[in-house]
């Protein structure tokens, strides 16, 4: 297993993408759909009292760190996952299981990785991406965002591993270790579709889950009122960033997870997980629906209440047919 | 969303044409495949209006900071796309102490060590955050 084996493949997003670029490292063939499937990446939060750069904080995914472990677990394969108290002790244990040959996972933030174009590059700290060597003092990147692989200097590389903010990466890190034997997919396809029923629909708080979407419908509705033209415009326009750019959330994850439910569907030979699948896909058109309708209120830098009561309208769309679609998923007979 | 209705918008802000970001999308077969697209014009809107945002804002405060008004930190600060909380956070202090820093008055007196922290934190040489904005 030596560095130039690594095969780089471009993904729609970060996580699932590094789960599958390593996991396809050690021969085990997994697609990216598949791997936010089943380490059940989907997820919808709301937090209007966190706000992040001035604006309350919207997610569309699973926590940091979640995918990989998950797809680890429900596949058998051994992992190993860190964090660190300091940049030295980090780097140096980077340095040493890249020495063994084995590519590494890793968090930081968007805002040192120099290889990425200015564009991106906010404080957002939460993207994976993998180290898969060493060269002229440089490290050599596989970021499943874009197409060809990079490289990075050891200093940025520090300061993206040990950003400060929301959240913390400290340094994280993870890499495989072995492999099972025999893998059981029907399994970790049911346990990924049953936890991310689980994390949609039971979250008993109003921020977290399918509820949080009918919340920011909410709050949407309120922004004309409450906030200067700019600022609801910002407000509206972070929902979006956070939906499509880096993060892909909104309708890029209603399809990457339609996808995973249609290759379940045929690797399992069951038409009820293919036809949920071209129902989430029509979802994940009202989302592009969504997003479509608040560029044209930034473009229009207006706060007449109609056109925020319409885009509210629209999300509560996409919120209720969703909970429709995990009510049923939540009820498969496996 | 098929195959066909991939939009593909340039994104031509600050270097982000570089990035093909890959969809996925419906094929005429009916399955799921993946699409390099060049960009979308309702995520390039919300990106363009950030980065608009925060260029209107650093204006504003090298403006400030030219006029005498602000410290250098501020400009920096914002350059950066900090808010006062995450330099507080970086610097290992209060938001209150390092909001005094914004004080011409207060900056002037700041030892070397500290400037010499904020200018690692901004990237910078001492010396290009002491003499941001002095008029010659």
């Amino acid at each position: 297993m030596s560095e130039d084996q690594f095969i780089h493949y471009q993904h729609a997003h970060c996580e699932s993408g590094v789960t599958a670029n390593l996991l396809r490292h050690e021969g085990i063939d997994i697609s990216e759909p598949m791997a936010f499937g089943i380490g059940a990446g989907l997820f919808f939060g709301h937090l209007p009292f966190l706000k992040i750069s001035g604006v309350p904080a919207t997610t569309y995914r699973i926590w940091p760190g979640a995918i990989f472990k998950r797809v680890a677990e429900r596949l058998g394969v051994k992992i190993h996952a860190e964090r660190f108290k300091d940049p030295a002790s980090a780097m140096q244990a980077l340095d040493s299981v890249l020495a063994t040959g084995r590519p590494v996972g890793m968090i930081g933030s968007v805002f040192y990785l120099t290889y990425l174009p200015e564009a991106f590059r906010f404080h957002f700290n939460a993207h994976n991406f993998v180290a898969y060597g060493k060269q002229n003092g440089q490290y050599l990147i596989s970021d499943p965002i874009i197409e060809e692989v990079t490289s990075i200097a050891p200093g940025d590389l520090i300061k993206s591993r040990f950003a400060k903010g929301t959240p913390e990466p400290k340094g994280y890190m993870y890499y495989v270790t072995g492999t099972a034997k025999d893998m059981n997919m029907a399994k970790a396809i049911e346990q990924g579709i049953k936890q991310t029923c689980f994390f949609m629909l039971s979250p008993p708080l109003p921020w977290f889950g399918n509820k949080a979407i009918f919340l920011l419908a909410d709050k949407i509705r309120t922004y004309p009122k409450k906030l200067p033209p700019r600022k609801a415009a910002l407000y509206v326009g972070n929902i979006i960033r956070m939906q499509e750019e880096i993060g892909t959330g909104g309708a890029g994850f209603r399809y990457l997870y339609a996808a995973f439910l249609q290759e379940a569907g045929l690797l399992l030979k069951r038409d009820d997980l293919s036809e949920y699948s071209a129902q989430l896909t029509k979802i994940g058109d009202d989302w592009r629906n969504f997003a479509y309708h608040a560029a044209r209120i930034m473009k229009a830098r207006t706060t007449d209440l109609v056109s925020y009561d319409q885009l509210s309208d629209l999300l509560m769309i996409c919120g209720t047919q969703e909970k429709e679609l995990f009510q049923k998923l939540r009820k498969l007979r496996w | 969303m098929n195959v066909n209705e991939v939009p593909q918008d340039p994104r031509n802000i600050k270097q982000g044409d570089t990035v093909r970001k890959k969809i996925y999308a419906v094929g005429q077969d009916g399955k799921y495949t993946g699409i390099n697209s060049v960009g979308w014009d309702a995520e390039n809107t919300a990106l363009k209006q950030a980065w608009d945002d925060i260029d209107e804002t650093l204006a504003e405060t090298e403006k400030q900071v030219r006029a005498g008004g602000l410290s250098p930190i501020p400009y920096f600060m914002q350059k950066n796309l900090m808010d006062l909380a995450l330099l507080a956070r970086y610097m290992g202090k209060w938001q209150w102490q390092v909001k005094r820093h914004f004080k011409t008055g207060v900056f002037k007196k700041l030892d070397s060590g500290l400037l010499a922290k904020y200018a690692t934190i901004f990237n910078i040489t001492t010396d290009e955050l002491i003499n941001f904005g002095k008029r010659d």
